[in-house]
């Protein structure tokens, strides 16, 4: 048996923070190396136009310019990027990819898509070399509306391409049509919901050096996925993965666009240090990661619900629009994500759901922290409300009908995740979840005022909103445990880490399990020289994926260290304790060895050792779940709504969620408060703003909002925590979960306080300029 | 040309381009890489520094106008093995970082705001805090560390 459990569910500091707090952490940018050349890349002022010539000679003579390359510079190394997910086996699914070049050829589909790379002595002179490269574009009509993309005769984002569609995918289960016939009420709506930039804080680079002598490349890359990005770019440039390094070191911050892959600037940084024999470095200025960097974007639902007149849910029908961007090369995921999201935790039988990606001359559409999930959550939620309010039943009494009940698990859905296995939630109880959030926010009491607040003038409501997600989903990662003859533990896995506290949740499972000091065990992650083999982190599953793994790892290493003690003090190894740094006998503590004495003896210089042994304290082992784990929650809000400047003020907010067991309750919290805000930032700030054109009118923080210290409330939050029964710790993800059904809750509680003026939020994000519209319009025909 | 900076207690000379930005000075020539860069419009405040022991924005400041100047970066709060400032171990203490790319910005800034006001409310605090920007924690618990910073902090 492990050591008795120290550090998990324990509210542990981190052991990365003494870095980061005093400036001694690492982030790509940091890296300067001799003789390092500098990147800016001329990018497309247009949305969709064809490029008729490039004039770069103006460029290549400026003093301090070593190189200007275009496509055509860049031989067979322009090809396509590629698809970096496929879909998955869904029936009679139609699915175009079509990814994007390195640099531009003959067209261009996005305004800030690169078209010509400049390499230069500094940064300084490369950003003046961008004003002497002439490109002559001939405009094209853009497609920037989802509607209109579709419509017969809209210009062709892809022209060998029959229509802007860029894939159709139907999944249903039971028989929609009977369950309508057989409703009492059928609410239909149109919804809409944008999403917007991940905003990371630190923008995106890339340093790449060639070393001639030793005939490797070192690449350091803010990616989710350094390990995807050493294989493809080894194979790109013809070497082996061992003469390929990459380096994903503190990044700050992911939220889903780091883990696209490939970009433009990541094939073409290593590709010229190569070539010129030097370092180069590119580092995004904000502007080009509003351009440059994925985004999230929005999707038009037309849906239905058909409910009994007691409220329970007989069935959903939903068809959407989704904006893909310029290319697809992350394939399905998001529209996925939303069509399997929109069940939530509720038990609906017959689901018919339809979707249409479409490309459009926008930026490329990749997963943004809850990847699609809000949209769907938003759909379900919304209508969920309105049928309560049309049915006269109270909108929590509504959801409790309708949840999953604890003796429905696991629950097969029928339909296809977006990790290409059946959607199947592990476990649950969404009814105590449900309850606890609606008694922290009281909301009864609330809803019992309501009408004497509204007497003084006061417009306040409520809202209640349910959500699952799907973390933790496959292939797998790995780690490795060693114990150092200094005592240390060292853990090196494949994950990258953003911010998540991987050096500490990972060493509190090993620590727990070797019985060491939390602050002894030291975690590298994101360096494919210390590990190779693993995916990335994505759709919330680094703690669970990899977190598994080093409990595997540190469970085979306790295991070496039992049996050579045993041997070593002539016992069995059940009969030996690891606890407090030391291996001994149970019922003899004093003999016993410190574990770095033990890893000395079991690396001997001299002398014969038995068949099979293998040297020192090291085990590496993988973990690789069959599917995901579902994480669950309900938020829950209290808003005032000034009717006459529409401004919004959250009151109170209310998180109550089940990622099952947990390592560490602290960074959690911490997860949540920052998904939350980021919710917040989505319903009521953030919104991506284009122009007929294809022009984003708010590429910078001046006039893009991130939701600030003032206008994010204290968060309330409460956990539960039913294990999953898919890894042995019992974990959920929970990254992306706290703005997930942020703009769902927010939506209801905003027209639960315009509830006399009978205002219906259809949209997120909304801000004042619309709620001030919505509420003009009010009662008017 | 030719400026004279003090940087955390040390002085420097160097020869820099009129154009150069005193974050990529900072950074670049000096190699006093905590200071984050994070918009370069001066919005986030990841680049937050203390010049003449007041917040400015390293990033739409030129590194000449630092000449003369005594500037204070995150890698002068807690200088070599000195322990680190009561601010510092607030900010590990409540976990009120997470990537951390921001936090250098955020330290410099409550550096100054605590100097001047020791114990500010808490509506004063998340004012202070409104000109940085962070992703990842959604203020709560950077809230939280500022509070624990000033012991005398009002509830």
């Amino acid at each position: 048996m492990p050591a008795k459990t120290r550090y998990l569910n324990a509210r542990v500091v981190r052991n990365e923070d003494e870095r980061l707090l005093t400036g001694r952490a690492r982030f790509v940018d940091d890296v300067d190396l001799p003789g390092m050349a500098h990147v800016a890349f001329v990018r497309s002022d247009y949305a969709h136009a064809r490029i008729t010539a490039i004039d770069a000679s103006a460029a290549r003579s400026r003093p301090g310019v070593f190189a200007v390359y275009t496509a055509d510079d860049l031989g067979e190394y322009s090809q396509p990027a590629p698809l970096l997910v496929p879909p998955p086996p869904i029936e009679d699914l139609i699915f175009h990819p079509r990814t994007h070049l390195p640099l531009a050829r003959e067209k261009v589909r996005y305004v800030g898509e690169p078209i010509a790379m400049i390499v230069a002595a500094s940064r300084y002179i490369a950003e003046d070399a961008i004003r002497d490269v002439v490109v002559d574009a001939d405009p094209l009509d853009p497609v920037v509306d989802l509607e209109a993309g579709l419509a017969p005769g809209a210009p062709l984002v892809h022209e060998d391409l029959e229509s802007n569609a860029a894939a159709h995918v139907v999944q249903r289960k039971g028989d929609y049509a009977a369950a309508r016939a057989r409703a009492d009420i059928v609410v239909t709506r149109r919804l809409l919901y944008d999403r917007g930039a991940a905003a990371a804080m630190e923008n995106r680079a890339v340093v790449a050096q060639w070393d001639t002598q030793a005939e490797e490349l070192t690449i350091w890359d803010t990616t989710q996925a350094p390990i995807p990005i050493r294989n493809g770019l080894a194979a790109k440039l013809g070497l082996l993965q061992s003469q390929v390094r990459v380096v994903a070191p503190f990044v700050g911050g992911g939220f889903g666009p780091k883990i696209m892959m490939f970009y433009p600037e990541e094939l073409l940084v290593p590709w010229a240090a190569m070539r010129l024999r030097r370092p180069v470095k590119w580092t995004e200025d904000r502007q080009e990661n509003f351009y440059a960097t994925t985004q999230e974007r929005g999707q038009v639902h037309d849906a239905e619900m058909a409910l009994t007149r007691d409220g329970r849910i007989l069935g959903v029908k939903d068809v959407f629009l989704f904006y893909t961007g310029a290319y697809d090369p992350y394939g399905l995921t998001i529209p996925i994500n939303t069509q399997c999201t929109l069940l939530g935790p509720y038990d609906i039988e017959h689901y018919d759901s339809t979707f249409t990606a479409v490309f459009t001359n926008k930026p490329i559409v990749t997963p943004v922290r809850g990847a699609g999930r809000q949209h769907g959550v938003f759909v379900s939620e919304r209508l969920l409300d309105i049928a309560a309010r049309e049915l006269g039943i109270d909108r929590v009494e509504i959801r409790k009908r309708n949840l999953l009940g604890p003796d429905r698990f696991p629950h097969n859905h029928g339909i296809m995740f977006q990790d290409s296995a059946p959607l199947i939630y592990d476990s649950g109880n969404y009814l105590p979840t449900l309850e606890r959030a609606a008694e922290m926010i009281g909301y009864e009491q609330l809803v019992r005022e309501q009408a004497a607040r509204r007497a003084e003038g006061r417009h306040v409501g409520v809202g209640v909103a349910c959500y699952v997600e799907g973390t933790g989903i496959g292939p797998y990662e790995g780690a490795r445990v060693t114990v150092e003859p200094g005592g240390t533990v060292r853990v090196a896995t494949g994950v990258g880490t953003q911010g998540q506290g991987h050096y500490t949740v990972f060493a509190q499972i090993v620590a727990d399990v070797l019985g060491v000091d939390v602050r002894n065990v030291l975690v590298v992650t994101g360096d494919t020289r210390e590990f190779q083999w693993g995916t990335g982190t994505f759709a919330s599953r680094g703690a669970v994926v990899a977190g598994s793994a080093c409990h595997a790892a540190a469970l085979a290493v306790r295991a070496k260290i039992a049996a050579l003690s045993a041997q070593l003090l002539n016992t069995q190894p059940e009969d030996i304790a690891v606890e407090n740094g030391r291996a001994f006998v149970r019922d003899a503590p004093d003999r016993g060895f410190a574990l770095g004495e033990l890893a000395l003896k079991a690396n001997p210089l001299r002398g014969a050792v038995r068949p099979g042994t293998e040297p020192g304290l090291e085990s590496t082992a993988y973990f690789g779940p069959d599917r995901g784990s579902t994480a669950s929650g309900v938020h829950a809000m209290i808003v005032e709504v000034d009717p006459e400047t529409a401004m919004v003020k959250i009151e109170r907010y209310v998180v109550v969620h089940d990622c099952g067991a947990m390592i560490n309750p602290m960074l959690v919290e911490g997860q949540i408060h920052g998904g939350v805000a980021h919710g917040i930032g989505n319903a009521f700030y953030e919104q991506l703003v284009y122009d007929e054109q294809g022009q984003l009118m708010n590429a910078s923080f001046m006039d893009y909002l991130l939701p600030t210290a003032t206008d994010v409330p204290p968060i309330e939050t409460d956990h539960r925590e039913t294990p999953s029964p898919f890894n042995p710790v019992g974990l959920k993800g929970v990254g992306e979960a706290g703005c997930i059904p942020t703009g769902a809750v927010f939506a209801q509680a905003v027209e639960d306080a315009l509830r006399d003026l009978n205002v219906e939020i259809l949209e997120i994000p909304m801000n004042p300029n619309s709620l001030f519209a919505l509420i003009a319009g009010a009662g008017k025909p | 040309m030719i400026i004279s900076v003090t940087v955390n207690g040390i002085g420097y000379q160097r020869e820099v381009e009129p154009r150069l930005l005193l974050s990529d000075f900072l950074r670049h020539e000096l190699g006093l890489t905590g200071t984050h860069v994070g918009c370069e419009h001066g919005v986030c405040g990841a680049c937050t520094i203390l010049f003449d022991a007041e917040p400015a924005r390293s990033c739409i400041m030129l590194a000449v106008q630092a000449n003369g100047h005594t500037l204070q970066t995150v890698e002068g709060l807690a200088p070599h093995d000195a322990a680190l400032a009561p601010i510092q171990t607030a900010f590990r203490d409540t976990h009120a970082l997470q990537c951390g790319f921001c936090t250098p910005g955020f330290l410099m800034t409550l550096t100054a705001f605590l100097r001047d006001n020791p114990s500010p409310t808490q509506p004063e605090i998340r004012d202070a805090l409104s000109a940085n920007l962070c992703r990842c924690t959604g203020y709560q618990h950077i809230v939280e560390a500022v509070t624990r910073a000033c012991k005398d902090a009002l509830p």
